[in-house]
């Protein structure tokens, strides 16, 4: 049985969520409808889609947005926040650690190979010195919850995490078409966030720069969070750019405007190591800058987030955080971690074999739900399927337990139901220390039963209010 | 050996390139094996030269062109003294765990094919292995002027390629038999004849033996770098090594001279490095 967020095993209303309780028994389904017409209307009108990778190539869909918010106390975020920034310094150390010094490989914390023949870890970054020493600008932790008490990080997402538009374009929504209820409740603000960025952004430039001038990277329109990239550039009143707007000239990084070339001191850049520089990374890439690597090693351009930041982020590195959180902090982790098994170990391995349908199966570097199996949601022939790439492939697995992801009540076809969450909170980390806005953005499973909460596997995001009780 | 060189490349460009940022690694580095006396690069066109370090030690100059170009000419000159130690590379400064040099890249990666040719190669033990491998890439492959920068799968197929693909195919075999293996540029004497030596650019391989250290490899040549081998740079590829990356192609024309001013090292100048 899945820990509900709204009510408690005896029934009653947990505290957090008084107020919606309160307010979904005066609503009746029709004025619910009403409201999530008109909420998918300002997502239409808002141009906010995003591409779906797989079957249909460039398909692009309406993420559904359940009206109900997902309530946290204040004190449940108090605890929370605290191991985000627990979790995001150590990521942070941890970086710096094995493009530095190596002492967590010297001291087996984590296995060499899992360091050094980490496909996203980037030899070039070694030695290098990253501005302000901040390697995760900006982290999304995807947290879930399977009680009261404790909060479990399902994955750490230390590349260019996406999904922030969601988050403050769900905020709108329910401010604009939920007014009864966010008037009910002191709801801490998160519009603040693009100011937020820009703040830390400024706060990581080169100490050359006086006036620094920021910018945010966009592979193009064709990437299936383009429009998270608009709308942050234009929150923060920056400027969105492509490759093809810059140029480096003498280790500097230039945008070619019409008044002439205007140097760049910060770049938000939500392309990909890989794609960056084709003088640094693929010759063939057309979406990065020539020479912006040289750039950023020279120390005249800051790259957010830095390159290389995926050597910590992937699942079997995750299976190491409790003791890189340890190590480094000398503290005990705040967040759980999800029970992992590792199958890159043989005697895991047999173990993962053996109990497949009960098990979810994950690629390593996979991501986005794609790749995954979820045993208990899966036919035989899917299971023998996976089996067979396990055994070939063990390496680039990992397995979890099947998690009863907590719930909370949403709108639904047939009502007001129960639906699986999970919640990214956005950690911000600059030259002045770490700032997370309260909340972030939940992801549902709009399926009944469904514990996948991916956009791209017809999840649905809610908006996630903390509220002083 | 003291040997002075002379590396004259001029580029064309079918049409003129508006801007041009280019990355070198062209300047080689001390080790006990070879003694830079001196070394410059010089550009026919003003154009800053702004020095770097890589990741790998690599001396790394970035140079970025805004003027239009039809034709790029660059010399390199230098002189370098060569000792002999049979392909062993000590004395210079080692930046990574030797663990890193199994990584794979997309260049050296590794599949059925290579691995069934690592396993045709026996050996009793690590070095003799690495040598198998050379001798039988040295048998096997054709080597042409120019490099095809394919992954080394589709270079041990097809059994032809440049000095620099050749490497990569060695390097995939060592990775997947579990010997840490890097990528060398640099260059190579060729001769005497009468008396004359010819100069090449040239790319190798080293190998990691437990017992010894790092091993250099020229498939090529079939035997160890020798002090006719000058080596200039480092990476666990090509791409992270390459002498020049470039944002525009042209037809290069190239010109290589050679003067070995002493057969034998002048062992004051190693002296003076080890200082």
């Amino acid at each position: 049985m899945a820990f509900d967020e709204m009510y408690a095993a005896d029934g009653s209303v947990r505290p957090p969520y008084a107020g919606v309780a309160q307010w979904l028994a005066g609503v009746n389904p029709e004025q619910l409808e009403r409201r999530r017409l008109e909420a998918e209307l300002f997502y239409r009108r808002g141009g906010i889609t995003f591409a779906v990778y797989g079957d249909n190539q460039g398909e692009e869909r309406i993420i559904p947005f359940d009206i109900i918010p997902r309530i946290l106390s204040s004190a449940e975020w108090a605890r929370l926040s605290k191991g985000l920034e627990q979790r995001v310094r150590a990521l942070n150390m941890y970086l710096a650690d094995i493009y530095g010094k190596q002492r967590a490989v010297k001291a087996g914390i984590v296995p060499e190979d899992l360091v050094w023949r980490n496909p996203a870890y980037r030899p070039e970054m070694a030695g290098v010195e990253v501005p302000h020493g901040v390697y995760v600008h900006i982290a999304g932790i995807d947290i879930v919850r399977i009680d009261a008490d404790d909060f479990y990080v399902l994955e750490d997402n230390a590349r260019t995490p996406s999904g922030v538009s969601y988050m403050l374009g769900g905020r709108e929504i329910c401010f604009r078409l939920m007014a009864d209820l966010y008037g009910a409740h002191k709801v801490a603000p998160v519009d603040n966030y693009p100011d937020e960025l820009v703040t830390m952004l400024r706060s990581v430039a080169p100490r050359s720069a006086d006036n620094p001038t920021i910018a945010l990277l966009t592979p193009g329109q064709f990437n299936s969070a383009y429009y998270e990239h608009s709308f942050l550039a234009d929150k923060m009143g920056v400027e969105l750019v492509e490759g093809r707007d810059l140029f480096v000239k003498d280790a500097c990084v230039y945008k070619r405007t019409t008044e002439g070339p205007r140097k760049v001191d910060v770049l938000y850049r939500r392309v990909d190591d890989d794609f960056i520089d084709p003088l640094a990374f693929r010759p063939d890439s057309m979406l990065g800058v020539p020479g912006l690597f040289g750039a950023y090693t020279a120390g005249n351009v800051t790259l957010a987030n830095a390159v290389g930041t995926g050597a910590a982020d992937d699942k079997a590195i995750y299976t190491y955080m409790p003791e890189i959180v340890k190590f480094f902090l000398s503290e005990e982790p705040i967040l759980k971690n999800v029970p992992t098994w590792r199958c890159r170990d043989p005697k895991e391995l047999s173990y993962v074999l053996d109990h497949l349908p009960e098990l979810v199966v994950k690629e390593v570097h996979g991501s986005g739900g794609y790749g995954m199996l979820v045993g208990p949601q899966s036919t035989k022939a899917e299971i023998e399927d996976f089996r067979a790439r396990l055994k070939a492939n063990p390496e680039t697995y990992i397995a979890q337990p099947t998690l009863a992801l907590s719930t909370c009540p949403s709108f639904v076809a047939s009502g007001i139901a129960p639906r699986h969450v999970d919640l990214r909170p956005f950690v911000l980390t600059g030259a002045n220390g770490m700032k997370i806005v309260p909340g972030g953005l939940t992801r549902v499973a709009m399926r009944e039963g469904s514990l996948v909460v991916n956009s791209s596997q017809g999840g649905g995001t809610k908006d996630t209010w903390v509220v002083d009780l | 050996m003291r040997i002075r060189i002379q590396h004259r490349t001029v580029t064309i460009f079918e049409e003129p390139v508006g801007a041009l940022i280019q990355v070198l690694r062209r300047t080689p580095r001390n080790y006990d094996g070879q003694h830079v006396r001196h070394w410059r690069i010089d550009l026919d066109q003003d154009v800053q030269m702004i020095p770097a370090e890589d990741a790998f030690g690599n001396a790394v100059h970035n140079l970025s062109y805004t003027r239009p170009l039809d034709d790029l000419g660059m010399t390199i000159q230098g002189e370098v003294e060569t000792r002999e130690f049979h392909g062993v590379v000590r004395g210079g400064h080692e930046r990574f765990p030797v663990g890193l040099y199994l990584r794979e890249t997309p260049l050296t990666q590794t599949d059925s094919t290579i691995r069934k040719f690592a396993e045709g190669l026996g050996g009793k033990d690590t070095l003799e292995t690495l040598h198998k491998l050379m001798a039988a890439l040295h048998d096997a492959m054709e080597v042409e002027p120019k490099a095809v920068n394919l992954p080394a799968p589709t270079i041990l197929a097809a059994a032809r390629g440049a000095s620099s693909d050749v490497a990569h195919v060695f390097i995939a075999v060592a990775r997947g038999l579990g010997i840490p293996a890097r990528f060398i540029a640099g260059y190579a004497l060729l001769g005497p004849e009468q008396q004359s030596w010819r100069l090449t650019t040239r790319c190798w391989a080293e190998a990691f033996v437990e017992s010894i250290g790092w091993i250099g490899f020229d498939p090529v040549e079939g035997i160890s770098p020798s002090e006719a081998h000058i080596r200039v740079s480092m990476a666990l590829d090509h791409l992270g090594a390459a002498p020049l990356r470039t944002t525009a192609h042209g037809t290069v024309e190239e010109r290589l001279d050679v003067t070995v001013l002493a057969d034998h090292a002048d062992h004051a100048g190693f002296r003076q490095q080890q200082q």
